[in-house]
C-alpha cells in the first residue's frame, strides 16, 4: 500500500521548486519507495540500539593552533555575486514602510 | 588499436618498465591520452579531460626520475578521478548542473596523496549526479557507455571511472562507493573495484553524498594495483574526523601468499530470485577454484541483509538531504534569481538538481521530518545495527564472505530509468558492506552468454584488507582471465 505524502510540504522543507509534473511523479514514486523502506519496522525491535555510523568516533579534536586558510579572494571566487569582500544575496526581509 | 599498448598494462607492470628505464612517463601518458581521444567520443567517460596538465606533470616527473631519485609505485601512472573529488583549479561538477562551473580552491586529500607521489591526472570522469545512481544515466551531462557494449550502461555511480579503466583511457581511477558505486560498475565493466574499510581513506575534498557511508574506492586492472593504491591513500587525515588512526600495513606484503586454510563463506541468500543464472554459475565456479587452491568453503548468512536495502534508502537520502542543503545559490554554484533570497533558493535548487537528486532529497527530508523521523530514519538506524551484528557473527566463522557483486550483468541504457525501485535493487549485494563499514572487492570472474563481464564480491571484516586482498589476488591468478572489451578490438 503506497504511503501518502504531502509533497507540497516536503518540497517546502527541502526548499525545492517543483513543476506540476514533478510533484505528481514524486508522489507516486516516493509512495512506492517508502512502502518498501517501511520494512525496516518489521525487525527493528525496541532493544536494538540505533547505529549512526559503522565505526563510531567521538570528540576528535586537533590541537588548537591557527593554520593557514583560504584567502578571501579564493573563498569568493565561485560566488554567483559578491561585493566588498562579501557574498551578495537578494533581499532577505522586507524593510517595512 | 587491436594490439596491446602501454595504456593496457597494469600499474605494477608499468612501474617496472619506468624503473628499468624502458619507458618514460611522457611516453606512457601520451599512449593513454591517445587512447582517451580515440574512444571517448563513444564512451563519454570523461567530463573534463586534462591533457595539458598530464603532459606537463609527466615531463616534470621524467626530469625528476632522471636524477635516480626513489619513486613510489604510483609515480607516472595515468590516473582518472571521478568528478566528485575536488581538484584545485580544475572544474569539479559532481555530474550536476548546480556545480557546472565550480572550480575548487583546494585538492581532495586522496588526490593530494596520489599527486604528491607522482601520479598523473588525465581527467575528471563522468558520474551519476552527486554519485546517486547505479547506471550513470543520472549525469546532467549524459550517460556513459559500457566499453563491452555501447548500448549498455557501465554501472554507476562511478561509471566514467569504470569505463575509462576498462578501455585503457586511464591505467586506474578513483571512485566513491556509498552503496556499491565502485564495486557494481567494476563488475559490469570487467575491472577490479575495491572499497576499503569506512574511514581508511580520508574523505576530505570528496563532495559529500551520505557521510556515514561514502568511501573513497579504486578501479584497477589487477588486485595488486588496488593494494598499491591503498598503501598510498590510506591513513589518518586531520581534516577528516572520521578517518581512522589504525596503522597502515604494507598491503603488498604477502599478497601472493595464497589461500591455504582461508575460510570462505558463501552467502546463500545471494543466489536466489533476481540473480541471473549465468551470474550465479560463474560465481559458484569461482568459489570452486578457491577451494581447489586450498580454501575451505562453507555456507554463510547475513539474516538481515534483506532489510539492508530498505535501511539504506532511508539513511543515505536522509544524509543527502542534509549535505545538499549547502547548494543554495549563495557561496558557489548555480543561482537562479528570485524576488528575495528564499525564492532564489527554491528556484536555484529546482533548476540545478536533476530528477534522482530531487527524489532523494525529498525522500530524506520526509524521513527526517517531524512525525516520521522515528518510523523511518530511527528504525533504519536500528536495522543498521542488526546488519553490523550479522557481519560480526559471520566473521566468527569465516575470513571472507562471497556473493555476486551485482545480480545482473550490464543492462541496456534506458531499461530502468522510469522505475527507481528496479534501479535500486542493483545494489542489493553491495549495500550491506556500506552499512557495516566493512571492506569489499569486486573481481571479474567470467563473461555471460552475451559476452558481458561478471563480478564476484569478496568481503572481509573491518580493517581486514590484507587477507581480503590476498584472497582476491589468489582468485584472480587462478582464473587468469584475459579481459579486453570488444571496443578495443575494433
Amino acid at each position: 500500500m503506497p504511503v501518502e505524502i504531502d509533497i507540497e510540504h516536503v518540497a517546502k522543507l527541502a526548499r525545492i521548486e517543483l513543476t506540476d509534473d514533478e510533484r505528481a511523479m514524486l508522489r507516486d514514486q516516493l509512495g512506492i519507495i517508502l512502502d518498501h523502506a517501511a520494512k525496516v519496522g518489521e525487525v527493528a525491535a525496541d532493544d536494538v540500539p540505533p547505529a549512526a555510523s559503522a565505526i563510531p568516533r567521538s570528540n576528535v579534536f586537533r590541537d588548537d593552533v591557527p593554520e593557514p586558510s583560504l584567502s578571501q579572494e579564493a573563498a569568493l571566487a565561485n560566488a554567483p555575486e559578491h561585493v566588498d569582500g562579501r557574498f551578495r544575496v537578494p533581499k532577505i526581509a522586507d524593510t517595512g514602510p | 588499436m587491436s594490439g596491446v599498448e602501454l595504456c593496457d598494462l597494469t600499474g605494477s607492470e608499468l612501474t617496472a618498465k619506468i624503473r628499468a628505464g624502458e619507458i618514460t612517463a611522457v611516453e606512457l601518458v601520451d599512449a593513454t591520452l591517445t587512447r582517451l581521444g580515440a574512444v571517448d567520443d563513444r564512451l563519454s567517460a570523461f567530463l573534463t579531460p586534462t591533457p595539458e596538465v598530464a603532459r606537463e606533470r609527466a615531463e616534470e616527473l621524467d626530469t625528476y626520475l632522471a636524477t635516480g631519485a626513489p619513486q613510489s609505485g604510483v609515480a607516472g601512472i595515468p590516473t582518472a578521478l571521478k568528478d566528485v573529488f575536488t581538484t584545485k583549479g580544475i572544474r569539479t561538477t559532481c555530474g550536476s548542473k548546480i556545480l557546472q562551473d565550480y572550480v575548487p580552491p583546494y585538492d581532495a586529500t586522496a588526490w593530494a596523496r596520489l599527486s604528491g607521489a607522482g601520479s598523473v591526472l588525465v581527467g575528471k570522469t563522468n558520474c551519476d549526479e552527486f554519485a546517486m545512481g547505479s547506471s550513470n544515466e543520472n549525469s546532467a551531462f549524459g550517460p556513459v557507455r559500457n566499453p563491452w557494449d555501447l548500448e549498455r550502461v557501465p554501472g554507476g555511480s562511478s561509471g566514467g571511472s569504470a569505463a575509462a579503466v576498462a578501455a585503457g583511457a586511464a591505467v586506474w581511477a578513483l571512485g566513491t562507493d556509498t552503496g556499491g558505486s565502485v564495486r557494481q560498475p567494476a563488475s559490469l565493466s570487467g575491472v577490479v573495484g575495491f572499497k576499503p574499510t569506512y574511514g581508511r581513506i580520508s574523505r576530505y575534498g570528496l563532495i559529500a553524498f551520505a557521510s556515514s557511508l561514502d568511501t573513497v574506492s579504486t578501479f584497477t586492472r589487477s588486485v595488486r594495483d588496488a593494494a598499491t593504491l591503498l598503501g598510498v591513500l590510506a591513513g589518518r587525515d586531520p581534516r577528516d574526523a572520521t578517518s581512522l588512526d589504525a596503522e597502515v600495513p604494507d598491503y603488498l606484503d604477502g599478497l601472493d601468499a595464497g589461500v591455504q586454510g582461508l575460510r570462505v563463506g558463501v552467502l546463500t541468500e545471494a543466489f536466489g530470485d533476481g540473480v541471473e543464472p549465468d551470474v550465479a554459475s560463474s560465481v559458484r565456479a569461482a568459489v570452486d577454484r578457491l577451494e581447489g587452491v586450498g580454501a575451505t568453503v562453507g555456507e554463510a548468512s547475513l539474516p538481515h541483509a534483506e532489510y539492508a536495502l530498505s535501511a539504506y534508502y532511508l539513511i543515505a537520502p536522509s544524509e543527502a538531504s542534509s549535505n545538499l542543503a549547502r547548494y543554495d545559490g549563495v557561496r558557489y554554484g548555480l543561482r537562479k534569481d528570485g524576488s528575495d533570497s528564499i525564492e532564489m533558493m527554491f528556484r536555484t535548487r529546482g533548476a540545478g538538481f536533476g530528477a534522482e537528486v530531487k527524489r532523494r532529497i525529498m525522500l530524506g527530508t520526509y524521513a527526517l521530518s517531524a512525525g516520521y523521523y522515528e518510523a523511518y530514519y530511527g528504525q533504519a538506524q536500528k536495522v543498521r545495527t542488526l546488519v553490523i551484528r550479522d557481519y560480526e557473527r559471520a566473521f566468527e566463522s569465516f575470513d571472507v564472505l562471497v556473493s555476486p557483486t551485482s545480480p545482473t550483468t550490464a543492462f541496456p541504457i534506458g531499461a530502468k530509468v522510469d522505475d527507481p525501485m528496479a534501479m535500486y535493487l542493483n545494489d542489493i549485494f553491495t549495500i550491506p558492506a556500506n552499512l557495516a563499514g566493512t571492506p569489499a572487492i569486486s573481481v571479474p570472474c567470467g563473461l555471460d552468454s552475451a559476452g558481458l563481464p561478471i563480478g564476484i564480491q569478496l568481503a572481509g571484516p573491518i580493517l581486514g584488507e590484507q587477507a581480503l586482498l590476498r584472497a582476491a589476488a589468489a582468485l584472480e591468478g587462478e582464473l587468469a582471465l584475459d579481459l579486453r572489451p570488444p571496443l578495443l578490438a575494433a
